[in-house]
């Protein structure tokens, strides 16, 4: 079972909610204004969001009228290929440095990071790197032990506080632990924080800096975690977080379920921030590198 | 937000009309078709949003535009009335197995929040006067079953659990002990999984044959986006859901999963988690959610949104203040902490129904921490009588006012501008507040 497979597998969902609708619609018409207002509602229902898919069904009329395709399959084509532009072409890889590399983990609650960095850890071990994991959501009941299960089953050093104590000073230990025992990588956990939250914003914005103080050019990546299932609220979430500590990429979870994960659309659109990973299943080996090429294919084919 | 509220959207798009004195179904289309933008914009299902739009189009064509009225307000009432009226058979109570045992089950997709909800719940009954039993029956994620036992300890109430035992047996085992210990109600709180999950949705329907419970809860995270009908629908088929909780609505999500959810299972919405909080678990307001879903603010959210950040005592000083029109920037200081701790402002004036185009105007007044800290020190640098009449400052007040505070004194005369429309804004309220009075309705697009 090669690794594209297993790709196809988990967004199974994805393809048949969203590339079977397509297909039907370019078997059945011709072009038309009917067509583009179909694909419109195809690509809404799948959380692509009013605003971006205006904008990319007018991108793809005005460059089928210029090449002047008269195939409604030519028109596919040219949209996954109008898809992977957006989505910017190539892996992005993360901003690994040198020595040690500090990551940082958030989003609101329930999105799945505690779970994103287990499976984070897994990767990088896999890598050959040394991993540390900072158990910094204080907050949540059982949390840390959440964590620390997840640690085990990877095989990764954890440092923890007690529940309440300050996130802020569980990264910095976290942070000078991992350079005296010469670690590669230390992935935080955050507690989820809605992120109309001012204070809660206040306090990632505490850890942020003080990421900084531990290590001068911490964090090296600072990883939001979105929820595939979630619609326009993301554009929201993204926004308010970059604004307390600005992200660098995107990990989109849950997307083995019939979400159609469009949302991945608006955010590269609107918003300009790349995606870097997707989860698509429970396991520990179910989180990729996101590769908007194959993610595209992985729909359409 | 992306898109400006639906009230200008509909006020542009009915401009045009000025002086006719019916709707024509053209007219009404092109109302209908900001509708469809603003529901979908709010994550409305689109198949759910064209069945609707459908419905109400009958009855907005023909409709007459009263006197009183603009035909923007027209439409936005009978899309409000009908949104409120869809979802609005519900009642927030839960079905009690009188004589017996309530067995309410919680389900959901991972990270809706179950558990939490759960522990709200046994909360909420609690208060009812039962004595609920929470039952760990999530064997799945890692610490899950520990969540839930620190929640029962920080609200010193039961749970039940087995470990990573099999769910079934752990849920006949908690009705065991129920009967034993004199609890009437169970509350199950079952592992998060995906709707196309066949293993996991048969494991609950054998739990649900155990316990037969009279209350399946799904659990919908209203940030969900056009999927949450699929779920709803899923979930609903092989369980038959009696109702949903919706979480996390103290964010800025629109919510349209409430509608969506409600459009394609029927059950009624039976409370919103507003909190992580464990007294945070709130009835349901229809009229509320359809003012929210169409971006239409909703008044009632941000008056319990003040009152729960605002001392009442000190709310009532004020509120004379406001109608007396004696508000002062001692006032005004007090008034900025406290906004501070209901949240961004701009949200709070999203709330406000009317008041769209006043958000604009004041978009300078955004608090922030730092902004908020200049405005506190400007006020500081004002004499007792200056900041009870603020228009005594004369440019050399000013001057000195700025260098007191180690500001400019063009930050002085924003802020002297700002708390003038402040003033105004205030004023603007409290006729609002006497229209209600008088039985006249200021804001005919608003339910009662």
């Amino acid at each position: 079972m090669g690794l594209l497979y297993k790709f196809k597998q988990g967004l199974k969902k994805t393809r048949e909610g969203f590339v079977d609708k397509i297909d039907r619609l370019v078997k059945g018409k011709k072009i038309s204004d009917e067509f583009y207002d179909e694909l419109e509602e195809i690509l809404i229902g799948a959380d692509v969001g009013v605003e971006t898919t205006l904008d990319l069904v007018e991108e793809l009329k005005g460059r089928a009228r210029e090449n002047r395709l008269g195939d409604t399959e030519e028109v596919k084509e040219l949209l996954k290929e109008i898809l992977i532009e957006r989505l910017g072409k190539e892996v992005k890889p993360l901003n690994i440095s040198q020595g040690l590399s500090v990551i940082l983990v958030m989003g609101v609650n329930g999105v799945g990071k505690t779970t994103s960095i287990a499976k984070l850890a897994y990767l990088m071990k896999e890598e050959g790197k040394r991993v540390l994991i900072a158990a910094g959501d204080t907050f949540r009941a059982a949390a840390i032990e959440q964590l620390e299960i997840w640690a085990g089953r990877v095989g990764v050093d954890i440092i923890k506080h007690k529940i309440g104590s300050d996130p802020a000073a569980v990264i910095f230990d976290a942070v000078s632990a991992a350079q005296a025992r010469g670690a590669d990588v230390v992935l935080c956990d955050t507690a989820g924080r809605l992120h109309t939250k001012m204070n809660l914003m206040e306090e990632l914005k505490k850890i942020h800096r003080v990421t900084g103080k531990a290590l001068p050019g911490a964090p090296h990546e600072v990883l939001l975690v979105l929820d595939a299932t979630t619609g326009q609220n993301a554009l929201s979430q993204a926004k308010l977080f970059g604004e307390v500590s600005p992200i660098t990429g995107i990990v989109l979870t849950k997307l083995d379920g019939t979400a159609k994960g469009g949302i991945v659309i608006a955010v590269s659109n609107l918003l300009d921030v790349p995606i870097k990973y997707i989860g698509i299943g429970e396991s520990l080996e179910d989180l990729h590198a996101f590769n908007p090429q194959d993610f595209v294919s992985a729909l359409f084919d | 937000m992306l898109f400006e509220g639906l009230a200008g959207k509909l006020q542009e798009t009915f401009k045009k009309l000025k002086g006719k004195g019916k709707l024509t179904e053209k007219d009404v289309e092109a109302a209908l078709r900001e509708v469809r933008l603003a529901l979908l914009e709010a994550d409305v299902n689109f198949k759910v949003v064209k069945n609707f739009i459908s419905q109400i189009k009958e009855r907005c064509i023909g409709q007459e535009v009263l006197g009183s009225l603009t035909p923007a307000q027209q439409v936005i009432k009978i899309v409000n009335e009908e949104l409120t009226i869809l979802m609005g058979e519900t009642t927030s109570k839960i079905n009690l197995n009188t004589g017996g045992i309530t067995v309410i089950m919680m389900v959901g997709l991972q990270g809706s929040g179950k558990t939490t909800t759960a522990a709200k719940l046994a909360k909420y009954l609690n208060k009812e006067n039962l004595s609920p039993l929470m039952v760990a029956a999530d064997v799945y994620r890692p610490a899950a079953i520990d969540q839930l036992k620190y929640l029962g300890e920080q609200l010193d109430m039961p749970v039940f659990s087995l470990g990573q035992r099999d769910p079934v047996e752990i849920v006949q085992e908690a009705l065991k002990e129920a009967a034993l210990k004199n609890h009437n109600a169970v509350i199950v709180d079952t592992a998060g999984r995906l709707h196309v999950n066949q293993e996991l949705m048969e494991e609950l329907q054998r739990i649900k044959d155990t316990a037969v419970p009279s209350e399946i809860l799904l659990v919908v995270d209203s940030m969900t986006g056009q999927d949450a009908v699929n779920v709803a629908e899923s979930f609903h088929q092989q369980l038959g859901l009696t109702g949903v909780v919706l979480t996390k609505l103290d964010g800025d999500t629109r919510g349209g999963a409430a509608l969506s959810v409600n459009a394609v299972t029927g059950c009624p919405i039976k409370f919103v988690g507003m909190g992580e909080k464990l007294d945070a678990l709130e009835p349901f307001h229809p009229e509320r959610m359809a003012s929210r879903i169409l971006g239409m603010g909703d008044v009632l959210s941000l008056i319990e949104k003040a009152q729960s950040n605002i001392d009442q005592e000190q709310a009532k000083v004020l509120e004379e203040k406001f109608r007396t029109q004696q508000f002062t920037f001692d006032d005004f200081l007090e008034q900025l902490q406290q906004v501070k701790n209901m949240g961004p402002l701009d949200q709070i004036m999203d709330m406000m129904p009317g008041l769209g185009g006043m958000n604009k105007k004041m978009k300078n007044l955004s608090v922030d921490e730092k902004q908020l800290g200049q405005v506190e020190a400007i006020i500081k640098s004002m004499t007792r009588e200056e900041r009870s009449a603020p228009e005594i400052i004369n440019s050399s007040r000013r001057k000195r006012i700025a260098l007191g505070s180690g500001t400019k004194v063009q930050d002085v005369n924003k802020l002297l501008k700002q708390f003038d429309q402040m003033k105004k804004m205030m004023k603007q309220l409290t006729k609002m507040e006497k229209g209600k009075k008088k039985g006249k309705k200021p804001f005919p697009f608003f339910p009662k």
